[in-house]
């Protein structure tokens, strides 16, 4: 999904590292907080970021016949609110494009708001709303995480539709090459994504009821109590 | 096997199947290169919409080859399952090892007013 190094004219570059990086600023400050406050947090933290490394390195084959990778960025955001998951995402797509040539430097500020910072955000606000309507919770998680995935590569469409508008049909025209070439793609690898991250919540429902709590995912009350049994019914 | 495992493991079936089927029907077919990196493809429609674009950067470290590359991915995903599974392992370890410190705990008090209780946890 990420837009390769110096596939972007220099001013966009610029102007979506200089939109990015307040975000990843505000993150660290956010991360530095937590875990100096609960730093009991800092393994699921771990395990957060670890799940980002994991989901970004597969890559798998879709529908249209082409390969791309989830990006794992809605598990912790549910768990940590998104500021915290701008940075994770910020580690995960530098080490791509230090070692793997993937993504890049100059394109790593596209690709941090794309990623890093829109996904989080558009998962946990889906999550967050479905939960306000008492949806249950493993159902809120699955579309958390479809759409913090589904969206980062329409922001990445959206991204070099601006860079490269299509010279007959204009930006529109350019969105639709892009939309198709990622955001099609990207449907089943949404589900996938969506499924993985639920798997992950109910292992984490069975194993870490305290931290969830503590955390906000399971409510400290009757309503909690039922769904974790539901869990481990 | 209980509920919780089946569930988990349909889980993993379906997310196994939706990779699995596009290759298994074909999917690709219609392309001459099948299941190349939508990434790649990305960069020959920038190529098509402004056919003068040059890259004017180039990578720092480009794996020297797909051996490399593909040796590089899995290290990734290694790492993070190796945090994944550490992770869930402790937990594991930790909650057992409250279990029988409660069951023991029990079993002491119990002996303590001489009431014949349970022996300490097996293996303990």
């Amino acid at each position: 999904m990420h837009i390769a190094e110096g596939f972007l004219p220099p001013a966009h570059a610029v102007a979506w590292g200089v939109a990015s990086a307040p975000f990843v600023v505000h993150g660290v400050r956010s991360l530095t907080r937590e875990v100096r406050e609960h730093p009991e947090s800092t393994l699921l933290l771990g395990a957060s970021g670890a799940f980002t490394f994991v989901l970004s390195a597969l890559k798998l084959p879709s529908v249209t016949g082409s390969c791309s990778h989830p990006t794992g960025t809605g598990l912790g955001a549910i768990l940590f609110r998104p500021p915290i998951m701008a940075v994770l995402g910020t580690i995960t797509l530098l080490f791509q494009a230090l070692l793997l040539a993937h993504g890049g430097l100059t394109t790593l500020g596209a690709n941090v708001f794309s990623m890093a910072i829109v996904g989080p955000w558009a998962g946990y606000a889906v999550y967050k709303v479905l939960r306000r309507y008492d949806v249950p919770l493993m159902a809120a998680v699955f579309c958390g995480a479809f759409v913090a995935d589904l969206s980062t590569y329409c922001v990445t469409s959206v991204q070099l539709a601006l860079a490269f508008p299509d010279p007959g049909s204009g930006f529109l025209g350019a969105l639709g090459k892009f939309a198709s070439i990622f955001a099609v793609t990207q449907i089943p690898l949404a589900v996938s994504e969506g499924l993985l991250t639920v798997l992950v919540m109910r292992l984490l429902v069975q194993s870490s009821k305290g931290e969830l709590t503590r955390l906000g995912v399971l409510l400290a009350g009757k309503r909690s109590r039922t769904e974790t049994e539901a869990v481990a019914r | 096997m209980n509920r919780n495992t089946k569930i988990n493991l349909v889980l993993l079936l379906v997310v196994a199947a939706l990779a699995v089927l596009p290759l298994a029907l074909g999917l690709g077919d219609h392309k001459e290169e099948p299941f190349t990196g939508a990434d790649a493809q990305a960069e020959t429609a920038i190529t098509e919409l402004d056919p003068d674009y040059e890259p004017w950067f180039t990578p720092l470290y480009e794996p020297p080859s797909a051996e490399i590359e593909s040796a590089l991915f899995a290290l990734q995903a290694a790492i993070g399952a190796g945090v994944l599974a550490y992770y869930f392992g402790l937990r594991r370890g930790r909650r057992q090892g409250e279990e029988r410190a409660t069951a023991r705990q029990q079993a002491a008090d119990a002996d303590a007013v001489g009431v014949p209780g349970k022996s300490p946890a097996d293996g303990a």
